[in-house]
């Protein structure tokens, strides 16, 4: 059902607020997994129990410190469990779709509030920018933008967020449609029939999202093929993976962060690379001279095997790379390409088996022969 | 190196109740086929993490075979056809990672298909001749 949040005195933030704070007042959610501003003035997510800790709420903050589906893991992946609701973009969503898929979340006592999406910042670029006011000002630019001019993407928003062409999310029971509306006059939403009664809402006319929506990821997705087109010349060309990841120093940040590498002992952590030190200089003498740390290469590659099929291309590996290489743009272009291979879209349903636990029996003949 | 001197080396990773065995079979046949070929035995041609594949190829492996069960024969049910998945996807990677994705081969050899086991590498070998050698022989910077 379709419904709005009144929006009064023009406060978005404070209507907003209320609203989530009704889902803890009707029990409708034990707790609530949103952003909160820190008393220095930072955003962070946090879990809030007690409705008047909300006023710290900041959900629309246009950053994203981490991808929320690991944090929804968290909290649903064993049981005993709490109701909870996440307040989650659409690529945390899609990352969270995968990770139940992987059994690292469980989606029984999960409720998804998904939130139209105009794009975020890096950390350090909110820091500087959204301190202060609330940092009020910053989003409703965001959605301003999104909403009035859908062709042009803010310069400064993430790589990731500019070519990002699934801005909203489908299938959460709450969404929060912030694009396509004026935001002082009241938020639109949909949710669940029976969440509405729950809540005690009613009903009202649809809004202009569908529309702003569409050429926003029409912009998005010319933005995207752009993008795709420069690595890829780069990625097919004389440099491929070892050029493109030449100053890459084997942090592991690229993988820390990246929701869909859940697994808790990485084989890159396991002994089984704590060579002996005569096989290093074996493998120095076989080439010339052996690149240290060893296996950089051999990381990317068997990482891209192990994850790409279901990389949601939030871009928190790209943030967290310190040498500022392109990571999220190659694991995306590679992503693009097996999963027109397998036909798999991740994100998009639990239904859908993850390509790799799955197979028919006649498929490929020509490559096993 | 000339064509001629080029003497491919090639990885095979044999299930162990098929392929390897195959292998071992056209040994005790005394069938000749071209020694190019270094044999690691696993359970399963499921087993095959991409890792394995990758870091022969990173080392400058010029030919790679997975090898295990007929479709429909593995022993472990199902281990083939998800062996089957992994090379599809790890191919589309090598190739769109700027790697010969044609390096690396699969193949269904049974228990009693020795001559195939013979056929096949050299097969493998003369398209791998052909190819010539792996250019990450000589990379170091991986
Ligand atoms: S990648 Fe997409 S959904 Fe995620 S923060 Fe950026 S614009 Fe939003
Ligand atoms: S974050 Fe960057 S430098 Fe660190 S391992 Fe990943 S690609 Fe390499
Ligand atoms: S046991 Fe031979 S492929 Fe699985």
């Amino acid at each position: 059902m379709k419904t709005i949040i009144p929006v009064e005195n023009g406060d978005t933030l404070q209507a907003l607020q209320g609203f989530l704070g009704r889902l803890l007042e009707t029990g409708t959610v034990d707790a609530l997994l949103v952003p909160l501003r820190t008393p220095y003035g930072t955003v962070t997510p946090g879990i809030v129990t007690n409705p008047e800790m909300l006023a710290e709420a900041d959900p629309l903050a246009p950053v994203l410190p981490s991808n929320g589906a690991t944090l929804a893991g968290k909290l649903s992946a064993r049981e005993p469990r709490a109701k909870v609701g996440v307040m989650l973009r659409s690529c945390e969503l899609r990352a969270l779709i995968e990770l139940v898929k992987m059994q690292q979340a469980n989606l029984a006592d999960l409720v998804l509030i998904a939130v139209d999406c105009a794009g975020t910042y890096s950390v350090p670029v909110f820091v500087k920018k959204g301190t202060g006011d609330k940092g009020q000002g910053l989003w409703q630019e965001l959605y301003q933008l999104a909403t009035l001019q859908p062709e042009t993407s803010q310069p400064e928003i993430r790589a990731a967020c500019k070519i990002c062409e699934q801005p909203v999310f489908d299938g959460a029971q709450i969404t929060i449609e912030l694009l396509g509306s004026d935001l002082s006059q009241g938020i639109h939403i949909s949710l669940t029939d029976e969440l509405a009664a729950r809540l005690g809402m009613s009903p009202c006319d649809a809004n202009g999202r569908a529309a702003v929506v569409e050429k926003l990821v029409a912009a998005r997705t010319a933005s995207r093929d752009a993008a795709f087109a420069e690595i890829r010349a780069r990625l097919e060309g004389k440099e491929g993976v070892p050029g493109v990841f030449a100053a890459c120093i084997r942090c592991h940040n690229c993988m820390e962060v990246c929701p869909i590498c859940y697994c808790k002992q990485c084989v890159f952590k396991s002994p089984i690379f704590d060579h002996d030190p005569m096989q290093f200089i074996g493998w120095a003498k076989q080439k010339g001279a052996y690149r240290m740390p060893p296996d950089t290469m051999l990381f990317h590659l068997t990482r891209m095997n192990h994850m790409a099929l279901s990389c949601v291309g939030c871009g928190m590996c790209t943030e967290a790379c310190p040498a500022e290489l392109p990571v999220g743009l190659v694991f995306r272009a590679v992503n693009q390409r097996l999963d027109a291979a397998f036909d798999y879209h991740p994100g998009h349903s639990v239904d859908d088996p993850l390509p790799l636990v799955t197979f028919k029996a006649d498929e490929w003949t020509e490559i096993g022969e | 190196m000339t064509d001629t001197q080029f003497e491919p080396k090639i990885i095979a990773f044999l299930c162990n109740w098929c392929t390897y065995t195959g292998a071992d079979l056209a040994g005790t046949s005394r069938l000749q086929y071209p020694p190019n070929v270094r044999i690691i035995r696993l359970m399963c041609s499921g087993a095959v993490d991409p890792i394995y594949v990758l870091k022969a190829d990173l080392a400058g492996a010029d030919g790679i075979l997975i090898g295990g069960c007929h479709p429909g024969d593995c022993h472990y049910q199902e281990g083939n056809y998800k062996a089957r998945r992994r090379v599809v996807a790890m191919k589309e990677i090598l190739k769109n990672a700027g790697f010969d994705e044609d390096r690396v081969w699969l193949r269904w050899i049974s228990a009693s298909e020795g001559s195939r086991f013979a056929d096949t590498i050299r097969e493998m070998t003369a398209a791998i001749k052909e190819k010539g050698p792996n250019p990450m022989k000589t990379t170091w910077a991986v």
